[in-house]
């Protein structure tokens, strides 16, 4: 009986983040298209709702009714998983970040690694719908993904290290509890910039975006994906793209913490503060993608292996220098 | 506790199907799929014992990198038909036994380490000593690594460096005629480097040196 009890408030409790969040994913590709028009001088999406705020729930209507198709010579059983994987991998992550002091899923130890687990756990979704699909252009998509993904995360890894090395944890709550004195945007800023830049390309946006560049690729990995399955993948990477927003507000911008210690900012709840860190990383990345242009391949390989894995672990030796010299290194 | 028991059932059941799943299957990307949740099941065994920061390194370092890789060869090299000739084969080649004689040295070795738990249970109380105390397993690690087994940790890192280089001087082979890109040469061009008039005589034209 106190199994039952304990699996529904469970349960109940991991409604409460993900509902939220699936709804904001919706929001979002909503937003990004209506950056992506004002920048053109467009309108966007306009008609369904109001400002077209329900632009997307048609359009995922209009996914589950349209039909699946699936290769003939695919292998099925790992194609069907394949967004599955995507979404999955999405979604799970959301479970340790921490909206406020104690809004938060699973406080655990290793938040920071496990999110970077997960994260690096991304690319099979993607290998996995490349390689079933059974086909040249996903194929060729699938690949360029991979070693994309695997070359940033290494930066990004280093990048985590600088900001662990001031914090003394690897739990997210205490990333942000270290920041109430100074965010670490103003002494890391050169590391932010890399972090962010290095998420536009583990996230496969634009610039970053060879894995679906349309004029060589047709959709890279999602060319023969249909219906509700090509949906889950969109979903799963808008939720990835959110995902690397709130880790850039966690570990930079100081999570749910106020920009200022004034009475008048405690009144906005801590959530909030979170909420809206990451809406301004969403409209830089959404803006990003309306203003540059696409990279060639070599020169995004030469940017994460000779320009920021280099520049990040020598600002480790940097940071970690500094600290034992003014002997601010946190020591629990 | 029962729920930490199925849990555990549970995973080790995934592991040890997957694991035999990876020699059986005759696709040899479904061998490197069912070895991701072979890793994957190991690492949650170790999160559920406590150790999460083994855990999460085996699933970053395992599943996100060398497994990667390994997919990577499997697919580009196309060995899925390979290893059915393999397969066919297997009466008349040679490599059952090599195999078995590594496994059997494996095997031995585990019955060592588990035998050193069993009758010396004292060798390993010299070892965790150091490590009781109330900090995470995190912490632990990290107090202990870079402190007692600093030598070991750096040879280690030495091996591994050793092998990189290897792997990198292995692959490199310098070719004729590659025009590489060199940026700073590019941004600092010049007008006058760039561009240049040339008087074109009629009916004789003009030859351009690329």
């Amino acid at each position: 009986m106190e199994y039952i009890v304990l699996l529904f408030s469970e349960i109940y409790k991991i409604l409460y983040v993900l509902i939220p969040v699936l709804v904001s994913v919706a929001m979002i590709v909503w937003l990004d298209r209506r950056i992506w028009a004002f920048v053109q001088k467009r309108r966007g999406p306009n008609v369904v709702g109001p400002f077209g705020l329900f632009q997307t729930l048609a359009d995922a209507l209009k996914y589950i009714f349209k039909e699946i198709i699936i290769p003939a010579s695919s292998n099925k059983i790992i194609f069907i998983l394949a967004p599955i994987v995507t979404m999955t991998l999405a979604l799970i992550a959301w479970a340790v970040i921490p909206f406020s002091e104690d809004y938060v899923l699973a406080d655990i130890n290793v938040g920071i690694l496990y999110i970077f687990a997960i994260s690096s756990l991304g690319v099979y979704g993607i290998i996995m719908g490349g390689w079933a699909s059974n086909s040249k252009y996903p194929f060729l998509g699938s690949i360029r993904s991979a070693a994309q993904m695997v070359s940033y995360e290494v930066s990004i890894g280093v990048i985590i290290i600088n900001v662990l090395l001031c914090v003394g944890s690897l739990n997210l709550k205490d990333i942000v509890l270290a920041q109430e004195k100074i965010w670490f945007v103003i002494p890391l800023f050169p590391m932010f910039v890399i972090f962010f830049i290095s998420s536009l390309a583990e996230t496969n946006r634009p610039p970053f975006d060879l894995p679906e560049a349309e004029a060589e690729l047709v959709a890279g990995y999602q060319t023969e994906y249909s219906g509700m399955m090509y949906a889950m993948f969109w979903l799963g990477e808008y939720a990835n793209i959110l995902l690397m927003c709130a880790l850039g507000s966690i570990l930079f911008l100081g999570g749910w913490l106020a920009p200022m210690d004034i009475p008048l900012f405690d009144i906005v709840p801590p959530p909030v503060w979170l909420i809206l860190k990451i809406l301004f990383l969403f409209v830089l990345f959404a803006l990003i993608k309306a203003i540059v242009p696409r990279y060639r391949y070599d020169q995004l390989m030469r940017l994460g292996w000779k320009v920021f894995l280099p520049f990040s672990l020598i600002w480790v030796v940097l940071t970690s220098g500094y600290l034992l010299y003014f002997d601010l290194l946190p020591v629990y | 506790m029962l729920a930490h028991a199925i849990f555990f059932y549970f995973f080790s059941f995934i592991a040890i199907v997957s694991a035999i799943m990876v020699t059986v299957s005759k696709n040899t990307v479904h061998s490197v799929f069912f070895l991701i949740l072979d890793f994957i099941s190991i690492s949650c065994l170790f999160i559920m014992i406590g150790a999460e920061f083994l855990g999460m390194i085996m699933l970053i370092v395992y599943v996100g990198a060398v497994a990667v890789l390994f997919l990577f060869v499997v697919m580009m090299l196309n060995v899925a038909q390979q290893k059915n000739q393999w397969f066919k084969s297997s009466e008349t080649s040679t490599h059952i036994p090599v195999g078995l004689i590594v496994s059997l040295i494996i095997f031995f070795e585990l019955i060592i380490v588990i035998g050193g738990w069993k009758y010396k249970p004292d060798i390993i109380k010299n070892f965790s000593d150091s490590l009781i105390s109330n900090s995470t397993n995190t912490h632990t690690i990290g107090s202990v690594l870079y402190t007692e087994y600093i030598h070991l940790f750096q040879i280690s890192g030495m091996i591994l460096l050793v092998a990189m280089i290897g792997a990198i001087v292995l692959t490199f082979r310098k070719r004729e005629g590659v025009k590489r890109q060199n940026y700073f040469s590019q941004i600092s061009r010049e007008k006058n480097q760039g561009v240049e008039l040339v008087e074109v005589k009629s009916n004789e034209g003009v030859k351009i040196d690329v």
